[in-house]
């Protein structure tokens, strides 16, 4: 027979998310709009965008917390509301700020989500992964932000999900457990497990996605891979590098010919707008040597993911 | 930190829904043991029960009204107080303590986080009841080894009744502090689950006696769930009568209540 029978998680000729014209709106705020959006099986697919920009509320209409005023999701070929019953066994959720019963402890908790899957991971082992065995009978409300987030995400993989949302996982944890976690989902990506995830750090949405959404007033202002979203400089119009903050930017353009602008554009990180060309990149080392510092991380023709975010969605802070 | 190294394979999707008997158990179990855990909770359904019911038993403090039963028999001062208390501990772990409970395990996302694992809706509301079920008969036990001690003697013929009391009068106090533990904020909640508690403990039938009160207020007290309950519980247990207009009050206001309930209660 050339039917291939249906898998358990789902039929894996449908995509991970399918999202089409999707609009939520709250009394007058429009909070999505309009956004179309979609991720292969296996991927990690990272949504970036300021605060209150609609990634949680995407998220949500994802895994059917919200309905849609317009438009439809499709997650892993199902609506998550009509046949929320069938989905919901499929996937992981990691809610934004965790969420747990105050009084009860890790490994209870996660013995409790484990109990609604067929296969479900070894709970021991996991907490042990997660390096929450030392909190035993500490009451949610007592752990720390970030073990409470840790919790949160064993709940979202415990069970085995095929598509796992995670809605900022690495907030409020030390790197340490940052860069546990980020091996982790690159292991669980390896694997097979379709992932999204909304982060603030550009750095982890560098690191680990296949494909970045950038969503901004509740529309998608960018979309690609790491790479080709930060390629954007091919005439090679600017030089970044990093060294002691501080220094003086006039002093620098004074060094260099006419027309071109230099800018601290954060702390310590430097950006030189012009063409670039072998002298300008011989002035801006020797005049970082007079300086006496070192330029590092000297970059031409790439920007960087946060540059890119920067310009899209503006410097001003959100609310 | 030293970073494990994950074995290929060891995420590798394989999901699906547990069997609903150990989703159901454990969510229960996990229930129950909160509340038996929370020193607060226990302070409120059991212990200030078990004083009320040494204190009134043993000291002339409230007019029982003629302590006749309604064959004329004098009737035990802890025979009359012991019904009354066992519809108190009803009241104070279904209601005050389910409410204060769910309006803080909103506020800790808690539903959000169950609604989103394949644990059906109704297990989430089923492993509540069970759990305050099993609150209830933990109650009912101490009290009454406590109350036999004083020398209790229910009316024996009654207790199958009684028992249906209680079952439905925990159902009704249970939507009642769902009603109110799922619609506001946990310190609204906080105070007004104490608030309707203490008003109901000493106007709304549980330690006066409708038969105590002015006609007019005895009629309301009546339809009351708290009234309903004490004087249900009266009547099996002290006359070993059937008390089906009090089992009729509770089962309207659990109805009333939970399906208010199902439209005002928000997840967080």
């Amino acid at each position: 027979m050339s039917e291939s029978p249906q898998r358990a998680d789902g039929d894996s000729r449908e995509p991970a998310l399918d999202l089409t014209g999707l609009t939520k709106r709250f009394g007058s705020t429009t909070a999505v709009n309009g956004v179309d959006l979609h991720m292969p099986r296996g991927q990690l697919l990272a949504l970036l965008g300021p605060n209150g920009a609609g990634k949680t509320t995407t998220i949500e209409l994802c895994e059917g917390f919200l309905r849609p005023d317009a438009g439809t999701v499709r997650v892993l070929g199902l609506d998550p509301i009509a046949s929320g019953a069938t989905l919901r066994p499929l996937i992981g959720v990691m809610p934004q700020g965790g969420g747990a019963y105050p009084g009860i402890g890790c490994a209870e908790m996660l013995r409790l989500v484990a109990s609604c899957g067929a296969n479900p991971l070894d709970v021991d082992w996991l907490l042990d992964v997660l390096g929450l065995n030392a909190c035993g009978r500490t009451p949610f409300k007592r752990l720390s932000g970030g073990q409470q987030q840790r919790l949160s995400l064993a709940c979202a993989i415990v069970n085995r999900p095929a598509l796992v949302f995670l809605d900022e996982p690495t907030s409020g944890m030390d790197p340490q457990a940052r860069r546990l976690v980020w091996e982790l989902l690159a292991a669980l990506r390896a694997d097979g497990v379709s992932i999204l995830l909304t982060t603030h750090l550009m750095e982890e949405a560098e690191t680990l996605a296949d494909h970045v959404v950038i969503i901004d007033h509740g529309e998608i202002v960018a979309s690609g891979s790491p790479t080709a979203l930060t390629n954007g400089d091919p005439e090679n119009t600017q030089v970044r590098f990093r060294t002691r903050a501080g220094l003086d930017t006039e002093l620098l353009a004074a060094a260099l010919p006419e027309g071109y602008a230099v800018r601290e554009t954060s702390p310590g990180s430097y950006r030189v707008d012009g063409s670039v060309d072998p002298q300008v990149i011989s002035a801006v080392t020797a005049w970082c040597a007079q300086q006496g510092v070192l330029a590092e991380q000297l970059q031409v023709g790439k920007r960087d993911l946060e540059d890119v975010f920067l310009e899209l969605t503006g410097r001003e802070l959100r609310t | 930190m030293t970073f494990p190294r994950f074995t290929p394979g060891t995420f590798a999707p394989a999901p699906g829904r547990g069997s609903v008997g150990r989703m159901l158990s454990t969510h229960a179990r996990v229930e129950t043991l909160l509340t038996l855990r929370h020193g607060e909770q226990i302070l409120l359904t059991l212990l200030i029960p078990l004083a009320l019911l040494v204190g009134l038993s043993l000291l002339d403090i409230l007019p029982m009204g003629d302590l006749v039963a309604a064959d004329g028999t004098r009737v035990a001062k802890v025979d009359w107080v012991t019904p009354r208390i066992l519809a108190l501990a009803v009241m104070s772990s279904a209601f005050t303590g389910q409410a204060i409970a769910l309006g803080f395990d909103r506020r800790y996302g808690v539903f959000k986080r169950l609604s989103a694992t394949a644990l059906p809706r109704w297990t989430l509301v089923s492993g509540r009841i069970i759990a305050a079920l099993v609150v209830v008969a933990a109650q009912v036990l101490v009290l009454g080894v406590v109350a036999a001690l004083l020398g209790w003697q229910p009316e024996l013929s009654g207790v199958l009744m009684a028992v249906l009391l209680l079952v439905i009068g925990t159902v009704c106090f249970g939507a009642l502090g769902v009603l109110l533990g799922g619609a506001l904020r946990a310190e609204i909640v906080l105070a007004l689950a104490n608030i309707v508690w203490f008003v109901l403990l000493l106007a709304g039938g549980i330690l006066l006696a409708p038969a105590a009160l002015p006609d007019a207020l005895a009629v309301v007290v009546r339809l009351l769930p708290s009234g309903a309950l004490a004087e249900g519980l009266r009547a099996a247990l002290v006359d070993g009568a059937t008390a089906w207009a009090p089992l009729g009050v509770l089962a309207a206001w659990g109805a009333g209540a939970a399906a208010l309930a199902t439209r005002t209660t928000k997840v967080s």
